[in-house]
């Protein structure tokens, strides 16, 4: 997804859980249910394996918006793994809204490996979401952006 | 620095048709650390795996990119493939460019652009991977089943036959399940208990199966080949070794007024009883909600009759510890109880049945001795009134979405039989569609139509309700497009089964998965069937979605087939990808123990070296690589940045995120 525009096309960072969510992108991906580009994943374990650091550092290097997606809550391959993540996540992004990172840069879903209507519908109102907000200019090392000997 | 080989899959046209599979091969050339990038038609064949095996040797590659399918497809493939050529199979990364890009986007240029971060990005991580070496460990060679229907009594005889130690977790007072409730049984109409009841005693001589009925799974830890299982024997009050099943004691005990739930509540029990005739195990047991000794401390007659003095009204659940290295679960269904449904009337006319009731009224062995009688007052019914689909295909939130896929042939067979039997009885069917797929099943409807003279009629009932003594049954008529009434003298309806509620407790006990509808889900739809994706769990029957006897016996073989498949090894080889703490910078804190939801944490004392001569004796963290899943929790809690995640690391994900966002 692309502004017509200005051109500006966010770039987002997807960690998916590999039992739950991983799997219901597979899905989404064996029923040809698209969803925009810009969203690139990242297999987990499970959701609690994300540490705040890896969300801290996605918007470090530029990223416009950070999705976590494990299994429903109770649902968890690891029993309790997404309760903490929901915890973590919550705490986090209140605190990335507080330095300027628009809570609707963030996100927690839940999708199941039957879920891949429900993967395609989550990314395609997140990207549009985030696109709406425009480039996230808030956190990000300007060092990491296009041009710079650091990219 | 690696050396990476990358290895670009076109997957037929899959891939190919939209993502430059030529230019990501040829953009990846250049990245650092990359010595060799071809691409090819399908990676996953065998000269696919053979191009990856020839590249490792003749260029020494030291790590492996794929970009293909996902690697819940392939993964296990190409790091077979690496590791046959040498390398370690853990040094293997998957980016899936198919399920993650060419399916899912169209345009070219944009699907090209996204495939060549993914593969960065796998590069990222592999560049960061360590060879690892999977553990082992010792299995079990034994077997549980959870719950002694058709599906757990299979599973259990054929893994038996196999030569394993198999128990049967029954939480009923004996095996058998709903199928043992059953008159006759579709297609063949031979009658249920005729082909039950030998497998059920099949079960109690084979010296290799240990039936514990009235018992239920309490708690279970450990993992595939090593779980370690806590059994709930339910207090029975009777000594099942001493009990003969002679009944006298049910002859003399005064409290009669325990509802029959093996006749689905049409008739009454007494406190102590066998649940049927040909119960396993044939032992007496006392429902302590209607036993009057135990509830006022009077009464003790049975004990004063039973001959062999097996009654013991002291008697306490008791719990037993018993080790397994796989579990099949087997739980079954209920049939959906209809009173919320107004419509049917089922809670305001005793003469509105379900269907598992009808098969007690038809049943020799039944409340009515097999002879069709009106519930209310004892008559034959002279007009039947069948309505399907009650509860099942049901979007309004009040039944069950799903199709309860046993309905239409039951309902084909009640019609049937009592046209057989009763012949100038007159039987009408509301139908929403007859779904009648199978052998010899559509063959077994059409008899009901064309031999029998049912009259089907396709449309759904609005309403049921008593006139002077007849049950109106108010519908549409869609072919004829008209309203009609059917004075009834019996209505049945075909209800919607559910899985036995009791599965979601197993369901968390073990870790397994489970759907909306609570039915427990498979790992994959297709091609793993009867394998929960808890390692070492299997299912069949109805708990994992509904199905008659032939295919619960069929997928209870396949469950045995697994089962057996994992105790016939010796040694499983367990995952790599676990947690590991860096002792130096661990400061014993215990919160990682805290979040594990495996207990694989514990602490020990550590000595070491500070210079100049000096020790110091430290408490650290250590994780049992045996137990540990692998899910990374205790990672993220550890406030000294100690833990981390083989396959998974810290430094791994964050060069992921790197690469994807270097752009
Ligand atoms: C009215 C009716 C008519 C039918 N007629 C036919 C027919 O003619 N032909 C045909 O092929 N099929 C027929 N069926 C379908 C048939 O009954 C099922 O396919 C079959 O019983 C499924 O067997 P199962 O072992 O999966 O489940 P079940 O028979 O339900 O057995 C499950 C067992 O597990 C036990 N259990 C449950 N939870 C636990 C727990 N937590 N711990 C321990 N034990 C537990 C239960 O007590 C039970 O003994 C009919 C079904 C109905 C309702
Ligand atoms: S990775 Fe998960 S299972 Fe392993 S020790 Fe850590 S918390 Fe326990
Ligand atoms: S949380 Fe970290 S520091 Fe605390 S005991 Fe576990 S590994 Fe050690």
């Amino acid at each position: 997804m692309q502004d017509v525009n200005s051109g500006y096309s966010p770039n987002i960072v997807a960690f998916c859980c590999n039992w739950c969510s991983y799997a219901g992108a597979d899905l989404a991906g064996s029923s040809r249910l698209s969803y925009p580009a810009n969203v690139k994943i990242i297999r987990v374990p499970c959701s609690c394996r994300v540490n705040p650091m890896f969300v801290l550092k996605a918007f470090q290097r530029g990223a416009d918006g950070v999705i976590l997606c494990g299994c429903h809550p109770g649902d968890c391959h690891y029993v309790t793994g997404n309760y903490y993540t929901r915890r973590r996540m919550a705490l986090l992004f209140s605190f990335l809204d507080y330095l300027g990172i628009e809570r609707e840069r963030t996100r927690v879903e839940w999708v199941s490996a039957a879920e891949g209507a429900r993967f395609s519908a989550v990314m395609n109102d997140f990207v549009k979401t985030v696109a709406s907000l425009g480039e996230n200019k808030r956190l990000t090392d300007l060092r990491c952006k296009e041009g710079s000997d650091n990219a | 620095m690696q050396r990476i080989g990358v290895f670009i899959c076109w997957c037929g046209s899959n891939i190919a048709a939209t993502v430059d599979v030529e230019r990501v091969s040829e953009v990846i050339r250049s990245e650092p650390g990359v010595v060799f990038s071809a691409n090819y038609q399908y990676m996953c064949s065998e000269n696919g795996q053979q191009l990856v095996k020839n590249a490792i040797k003749e260029y020494n590659l030291t790590a492996v990119v794929i970009g293909s399918c996902s690697p819940r497809m392939h993964e296990a493939t190409f790091r077979k493939a690496a590791e046959e050529a040498g390398l370690n199979p853990y040094m293997v990364e998957i980016a899936n460019i198919r399920e993650h890009c060419s399916w899912i986007h169209k345009d070219r240029e944009e699907a090209t652009e996204k495939a060549l971060v993914l593969v960065r990005t796998a590069i990222a991580k592999v560049n960061l991977d360590a060879p690892l070496q999977a553990g082992e460990s010792p299995v079990t060679k034994r077997a549980l089943v959870i719950g002694g229907g058709i599906a757990g009594i299979q599973a259990a005889l054929d893994i038996a036959e196999a030569g394993f130690e198999v128990d049967i977790v029954e939480k009923n007072p004996t095996i058998g399940g709903r199928m043992a409730q059953l008159d006759k049984t579709f297609p063949t109409l031979d009658c249920s208990a005729c082909i039950l009841t030998p497998k059920m005693v099949d079960c109690a001589q084979n010296e290799k199966i240990d039936i514990l009925s009235y018992s239920e799974v309490e708690e279970v830890k450990g993992f595939v080949g090593n779980f370690s299982v806590k059994i709930r024997r339910k207090a029975r009050y009777v000594d099942e070794t001493k009990c003969t099943g002679c009944k006298v004691c049910m002859e003399k005990c005064p409290s009669k007024k325990g509802l029959n739930e093996f006749n689905m509540g049409l008739n009454n029990r007494t406190a102590i009883y066998i649940p049927f005739a040909q119960a396993i195990p044939n032992v007496a047991v006392i429902d302590p909600e209607q036993c009057i000794k135990l509830k006022t401390g009077k009464c003790g007659i049975c004990q004063k009759f039973c001959g062999v003095g097996a009654i013991d009204y002291t008697m306490k659940d008791e719990f037993i510890e018993r080790k397994y290295g796989a579990i099949v679960v087997a739980t079954g269904f209920r049939p959906l109880k209809p009173d919320k449904f107004n419509e049917y009337g089922y809670a305001d006319n005793k003469d509105v049945i379900t269907s598992l009731e009808l098969e007690r009224l038809m049943n020799a062995a039944g409340p009515t001795d097999g002879v069709l009688l009106r519930p209310s007052d004892g008559t034959h019914p002279k007009v039947i009134t069948f309505i399907q689909c009650v509860g099942s295909r049901d979007t309004s939130g009040c039944g069950k979405p799903y199709c309860s896929k046993i309905c239409c042939m039951y309902t084909a067979k009640h019609a049937m039989l009592i046209r057989e039997k009763y012949p100038d009885t007159e039987v009408h069917v509301f139908y929403i569609d007859v779904r009648t797929p199978g052998k010899n099943y559509d063959e077994f409807y059409r008899r009901a139509v064309e031999q029998y003279g049912v009259d089907y009629i396709k449309g759904m009932v609005g309403k049921v309700y008593n006139q002077n003594g007849k049950l109106m049954v108010q519908g549409s008529n869609l072919i004829d497009n008209e309203q009609v009434v059917i004075p009834s003298d019996l209505v049945v309806l075909a209800t919607a089964i559910e899985p036995e509620p009791s599965v979601r407790k197993v369901a968390t006990l073990l870790t397994a998965s489970i759907d909306t509808n609570n039915f427990l889900t498979e790992s994959h739809a297709k091609l793993r069937p009867v394998e929960s994706p808890t390692a070492g769990v299997y299912l069949a029957g109805v708990c994992q979605g509904p199905k008659d006897i032939p295919e619960t016996v069929s997928q209870a073989s396949a469950c045995a087939a697994k089962v057996i498949g994992l105790l016939v090894k010796d040694k499983l080889k367990t995952n790599p990808c676990i947690a590991h703490p860096d002792e130096s910078m661990c400061n014993g804190c215990s919160q990682c123990a805290n979040v594990c939801a495996y207990g694989a944490i514990t602490y020990v004392d550590k000595e070491f070296r500070l210079g100049g001569g000096k020790t110091e004796v430290r408490r650290v963290a250590s994780v049992n690589p045996a137990v540990c899943q692998g899910c990374g929790a205790c990672t993220v809690t550890c406030p000294s940045g100690a833990m981390d995640l083989s396959g998974f690391s810290s430094g791994q994900i964050m060069s992921e995120v790197e690469a994807i966002c270097k752009m």
